[in-house]
């Protein structure tokens, strides 16, 4: 399994290349051919197990794009203060509230820790608001702007500090399981052939506007596209199930409809039957808000039908986020089922 | 207008009241399918649902030598919900599907591909206000989950119920955005005896994004497209007049996600003046419609909209003039025969 590894990486939006190696390393024997695009994308080609290329005119095997993001959420620093202090922006959606009193590790590995104002010293009224990004700072104990600078510049980005750990009963805790997660498994995935043509895409800059995919759906095509994901679970604290949205535990989760992609009824009645008669766990993906490489690539050239899976995931966009070991599981073990069933899937 | 322009409404009823949310466009497909077998050239559906049917021209078959591709989109979805969630009483928790307001809903009926048919309401949970909070279900009339679960499951969707009444001058309906433009686009394919080829595209997921449009587009690459939807009538009481119901067909020159070129524009008003067609001008800046992706499509596309003003947009009981709805499709026909040189 690539997980810890894979996690363990920095690869925030636009600074990927970490990850990138890291994969190409790994798989570089176990595909045909591979490919860097300009913008930083990694596509992967595999031919079927009966030798055909997807693309040959003549007896042509179905082509599936298997797609995961190589870019997590973090920080980039935007200033030094006189103090030596560094302030910085998000990359990506984070809640500054997850921020505080963490570690990080800037630029070229300088480790440092994100500061604010003590309780003791805040306001009455202060105490009642919420701090914004702006209230923030990461102290790296430097005396001074100048030592600062010796360490670190701006533009530099920050990664969260965060250990892979098997946690409780199966479940995992890491950072950046979005979309290490959809990673680690086309990456397994890979190590096989199927009856079909395999395409991988390893997209970047995902977490601020699919921008990455919007690239690969200028060149890319595909019978059928499997877009694979990690997904806010929303299983705790909201009392009511009705507003949950995935659940830890219950297998992977399939996406009906999305911010930017409605999926096809048709195929997802049929994958869904598909989970069941081999017993493998599969639920629905019950909010419809957000959105994935998903919206892009089902839109490539003149249409590819698509799906999501998604691994469930709390505290998702946090450097301590959990995912269910089992739930990986069932992911890797639907997306080779629908492999091997996909002449009845297209 | 040139020619008396009598429409048969009979069709318009058929296509309002059939099923035909957002990702979900087969029944209405279906239905346009059947009506234009005996007319077109060719039929197909592309990989996102979109329903492409097209006629020859009988100009020159090379392309050089000034035969044009004229591409017609007319979206076939409709606002609609989908379900997310099935508690144990059997009632549904849904999403919107589309720009439709939720506030709006308790109290209507809705309708599910199968038929199923059920009533919207409301968790009486309200406020410190006293304004109601809860959340919106939809409620079809079943003992329990388990019986739900026999006739819906998660990410079936609905539409708004609602019936088609004719007037001496006015239709109310739902769903008349944007089955009004199939309607008219169907017409104008039907009597198309043109010179340039005509492929008129009945596309999906318009709703929630102008998504099947953008595939259709770079599948046939078209010079000119045309593309006829619904606007905003600004005409009920206490409303300041912008497009209105009764004012002719609106000719787009801008919105959210496209400015007409004015050549386009020009050419699209003088046409309606020679035929003495009524037609006013469509300048919004919210929203948009299939002009926006397909005017972006490949090295870009000439592109123009059209649009019948409808009033009560994406309820169950829209309303749109007659005299509107006969306006668009005499430009719509006279666009066809003649575009311009581009």
């Amino acid at each position: 399994m690539y997980l810890k590894e894979l996690c363990e990486l920095n690869g925030i939006s636009g600074n990927e290349k970490p990850v990138r190696d890291f994969i190409v390393e790994h798989l570089k024997q176990q595909v045909d051919e591979y490919k860097i695009d300009k913008i930083g994308n990694l596509i992967v080609r595999k031919q079927s197990s009966d030798g055909l290329a997807g693309d040959t005119e003549t007896k042509r095997a179905p082509v599936v794009l298997l797609a995961a993001h190589m870019d997590e959420v973090g920080l980039l620093i935007t200033e030094i203060t006189g103090e030596g202090f560094l302030k910085f922006a998000t990359v990506g959606g984070i809640d500054p509230q997850i921020l505080i009193s963490k570690t990080v590790l800037c630029g070229n590995n300088i480790p440092g820790v994100i500061g604010c104002k003590a309780i003791h010293l805040q306001k009455r009224e202060e105490r009642k608001q919420t701090l914004s990004i702006n209230d923030l700072y990461i102290d790296i104990g430097a005396g001074s702007k100048e030592e600062a600078e010796k360490n670190v510049k701006i533009g530099d980005y920050v990664a969260f500090a965060s250990e892979f750990a098997e946690f409780g009963s199966g479940l995992f805790k890491a950072k950046a399981f979005d979309d290490r997660a959809g990673c680690a498994i086309i990456m397994e995935i890979m190590a096989d052939r199927y009856p079909c043509s395999l395409v991988g895409a390893f997209t970047v800059q995902e977490e601020v506007g699919l921008r990455g995919s919007k690239v690969v759906s200028n060149y890319v095509q595909a019978d059928l596209a499997i877009i694979i994901e990690a997904t806010a679970a929303r299983d705790t604290t909201e009392k009511r199930e009705e507003e949950w949205v995935v659940e830890l535990g219950k297998g992977p989760a399939c996406s009906l409809m999305d911010a930017l992609t409605i999926y096809k009824p048709e195929l997802i009645a049929r994958i869904s039957d598909l989970a069941r008669e081999k017993g493998i766990p599969l639920q629905f993906r019950r909010g419809t808000a957000a959105a994935n490489d998903a919206g892009n690539l089902h839109l490539a050239g003149s249409g590819i039908p698509s799906i999501t899976l998604s691994i469930p995931c709390r505290n998702i966009h946090s450097m301590n986020s959990l995912i269910s070991k089992q739930d990986y599981e069932n992911c890797l073990a639907l997306v080779r089922l629908i492999l091997n069933k996909c002449h009845t899937l297209i | 207008m040139a020619e008396n322009m009598t429409l048969d409404y009979k069709f318009l009823k058929e296509l309002t009241e059939s099923f035909g949310p957002s990702g979900n466009e087969k029944q209405v497909a279906a239905l346009i399918r059947a009506y234009a077998e005996n007319f077109v050239d060719s039929s197909e559906t592309d990989t996102l649902g979109n329903l492409i049917l097209s006629k020859n021209g009988a100009g020159n078959k090379d392309q050089a030598a000034g035969k044009k591709k004229i591409m017609i989109a007319a979206h076939m979805d409709e606002v609609g919900l989908i379900v997310t969630y099935i508690d144990r009483h059997g009632y549904l928790y849904f999403s919107p599907v589309g720009g439709i307001k939720e506030a709006e809903l308790p109290g209507r009926r809705v309708m599910f591909g199968s038929g199923l048919k059920g009533v919207v309401a409301r968790e009486r949970k309200k406020n410190e206000q006293g304004k109601p909070m809860g959340k919106c279900f939809i409620d079809i009339g079943v003992n329990g989950e388990e019986k739900a679960r026999e006739k819906v499951k998660e990410g079936d969707m609905a539409v708004l119920s609602g019936e088609f009444v004719e007037t001496e001058s006015h239709i109310i309906a739902k769903a008349l955005d944007n089955r009004v433009g199939c309607f008219i686009a169907l017409q104008v394919l039907k009597n198309y005896q043109g010179e340039h080829d005509l492929y008129v595209v009945f596309t999906v997921q318009e709703e929630v994004g102008a998504r099947g449009a953008k595939t259709a587009a770079f599948e046939i690459e078209p010079d000119l497209a045309l593309i006829i939807d619904t606007t905003i009538s600004y005409d009920t009481p206490k409303e300041e007049y912008r497009t209105a119901a009764n004012k002719g067909v609106a000719i787009k020159a801008m919105d959210r996600t496209i400015i007409v070129s004015p050549k386009i524009k020009q050419w699209m008003t003088d046409t309606a003046q020679r035929h003495g067609i009524p037609y006013q001008c469509e300048v919004i800046s919210a929203g948009g419609t299939d002009s926006g992706p397909v005017h972006l499509t490949k090295g870009g596309i000439a592109t123009g909209g059209l649009a019948v003003p409808v009033r009560y947009l994406h309820t169950a009981s829209e309303v749109a003039a007659k005299a509107d709805i006969e306006a668009a499709y005499a430009l719509l026909s006279e666009l066809v025969k003649n575009p311009p040189e581009i």
